[in-house]
């Protein structure tokens, strides 16, 4: 294995442990804005895409690179809206009177 | 210092973002900021990488497909129904999966065209490729089970396994020929021919993992897809040799599969057993048995007067909201209703199942919606020692979940998942459109407890004449 690929898996292994601690507590009424955020983030994919977008020259390449674009953008666009829509429901509202 | 240089630096600002985005999601005070965060460092991220050098050549492609994706994607979530929100999940994820495939794919040819092909890069792209093909396709079969496109039910046919295993061996023995041509320096045959055989075979894969699990089990489905969409991007990073993906990527994995095993533990059942077991497919004898009219035990209607009466007398009423609320919107009402009892001096609690609603915490971002305060939301655990003390339990569209068979019947599919012990109520007012099963599609002994009254049709207008007669009462 290259250097370059052994401190990819190191990154990888220290994420699985990251990923693992920073969500283990979570109370079950985020447990949908936290799928739909996580699902968002995975959207990530964009950049590859954008690295791969005309990496293949010609008609197929193009729009298979279009195409990926388009997914990866989708994923996240919509991802962080409706996070961000879920989210809204949940914000403070000045408390009802007792009458 | 060219700007190419700060890409790393842009990267490593995203990375952080992330994690510093889920932390935040984790807390209901810092989730909206959270969120924000990891947006923010998304937006960073993409703006660097229009500097990348592999970039140059496509800029016109990459705006292009940003403009249409992001329409697409802004629009969805916009106009998307509150109620809707699992299955948009569903889609959203699956695009991400999809996007991951063809990322592998395009990456796969050019290392091709550079006769460069390496194992681990090689190993990589395969598995990023298929990953990201299942959880596109069960994401979209997902999709459409929750949207009522495809049937609900879970899907079955004899020789099942034989088929899907037959999938998973085909794809695993021509990814290790493509492997083995990797190490060998020349793949035998044409290698994007392979590559798009694996790429149908990954396809069919992810169709048949999610066609037989039935409607009641897709959120668990959803949040494992999500995971593996989050391990496909982490592949696409290695074999792009890029950080920021294999970080993100793997961060959604690991919290996608704590996901998963939460949503598990609350039916009450292994992950295994929801990919491969038997809801929808229990013996029939399991839902025959619970038929009206077996043991002499039948149906009791009541009109919205009389339900208004009942609920207008008691001191304690629990009400459980399901899924049959949530279609036909009717939280607001449901909150008239609760304002209007409790101006009568009657304590009303809600009991939210786990998994109420189709998703965990799904069913408390609809009352939220309505303005129902959150302490009086109540966990199962909770609000279950509380029913024998209730007068009247009052079952909004909730089916599945209130079964007592879960906990009498083992012969039933649903044995052993955790419900709300509403048949302990005095009363139970079941607000049901008609007495169609529910999402695992089976019977409910709840409806021939002699303590069970139906109050027959739509939730939203259910409720609505209820609160009219408790008007016209007071």
């Amino acid at each position: 294995m290259t250097s370059e690929a052994i401190v990819a898996v190191y990154v990888f292994v220290l994420a699985v442990f990251v990923g693992f601690e920073v969500i283990s507590k979570v109370p079950s009424t985020l447990h949908t804005p936290l799928m739909s955020g996580a699902n968002a983030i995975h959207g990530i994919v964009i950049v590859g895409a954008m690295l791969v977008a005309s990496a293949i020259p010609g008609p197929i390449g193009t729009v298979l690179g279009f195409l990926a674009v388009v997914l990866g953008t989708a994923n996240v666009v919509g991802g962080f809206v409706v996070t961000d829509r879920m989210l809204a429901m949940f914000k403070q509202r000045p408390t009802r009177k007792p009458q | 210092m060219t700007v190419a240089t700060l890409i790393p630096v842009a990267y490593l600002i995203a990375t952080v973002t992330f994690i510093l985005g889920l932390k935040g999601l984790s807390s209901p005070t810092t989730a909206v900021l959270g969120n924000r965060i990891a947006a923010t460092g998304m937006l960073i991220a993409v703006m660097a990488t229009f500097f990348a050098a592999d970039v140059q050549g496509g800029i016109p492609v990459i705006l292009a497909g940003i403009a249409v994706g992001g329409i697409a994607g802004f629009v969805g979530a916009r106009v998307v129904k509150m109620t809707a929100m699992p299955q948009m999940v569903a889609l959203f994820n699956g695009a991400g999966g999809g996007a991951a495939a063809l990322v592998a794919i395009l990456e796969f040819s050019r290392q091709i065209d550079a006769g460069a092909l390496e194992f681990g890069a090689t190993l990589a792209t395969l598995l990023a490729l298929i990953i990201g093909g299942v959880s596109f396709s069960g994401s979209a079969v997902a999709f459409g089970k929750l949207q009522g496109i495809i049937t609900p039910k879970a899907f079955r046919y004899s020789g099942q396994q034989l088929v899907t295993g037959g999938i998973a061996a085909a794809t695993a023995l021509l990814s290790l020929v493509v492997l083995a041509g990797a190490v060998a320096g020349s793949v035998p045959v044409e290698p994007m021919l392979l590559i798009a055989i694996i790429t149908l075979l990954a396809l069919a894969f992810g169709v048949a993992l999610v066609m037989p699990i039935g409607g009641a089990d897709m959120p668990v489905v959803i949040s494992l897809l999500n995971a593996y969409t989050g391990l496909a991007v982490a592949m696409a990073g290695f074999t792009l040799n890029n950080q920021l993906l294999i970080v993100a990527g793997t961060l959604v994995g690991a919290s996608g599969t704590i996901l998963t095993r939460l949503m598990s533990k609350a039916m009450n059942r292994s992950l295994g057993n929801v990919l491969f077991g038997a809801f929808g497919a229990a013996p029939a004898g399991g839902a025959a048995a619970a038929t009206a009219g077996d043991d002499g035990r039948s149906i009791r209607s009541i009109s919205a007067e009389d339900a208004a009466i009942l609920l207008g007398y008691a001191q304690n009423v629990i009400v459980v909201p399901g899924y049959g609320l949530a279609v036909a919107q009717a939280q607001h009402n449901v909150r008239e209703l609760a304002d209007l009892l409790e101006s009568k001096g009657i304590t009303v609690r809600y009991a939210i199942h786990p998994v109420a609603g189709r998703m965990p915490g799904h069913m408390n971002v609809l009352l939220a919606e309505a303005n129902i305060p959150y302490d009086k939301l109540f966990d199962m655990e909770q609000i279950n020692p509380e029913f024998p003390r209730a007068d009247v339990a009052l079952v909004i569209g909730a089916n599945d979940v209130t079964n007592p068979a879960a906990r009498s019947n083992p012969g039933s599919p649903i044995y052993g998942m955790p419900i709300l012990d509403v048949d302990k109520a005095q009363n139970i007012i079941v607000i049901k459109r008609s007495m169609k099963p529910g999402f695992a599609g089976i019977d409910n002994d709840l409806y021939l407890d002699p303590k069970t009254a139906m109050l027959f049709g739509d939730a939203k207008e259910a409720v609505g004449k209820v609160v009219q007669e408790l008007k016209r009462a007071a």
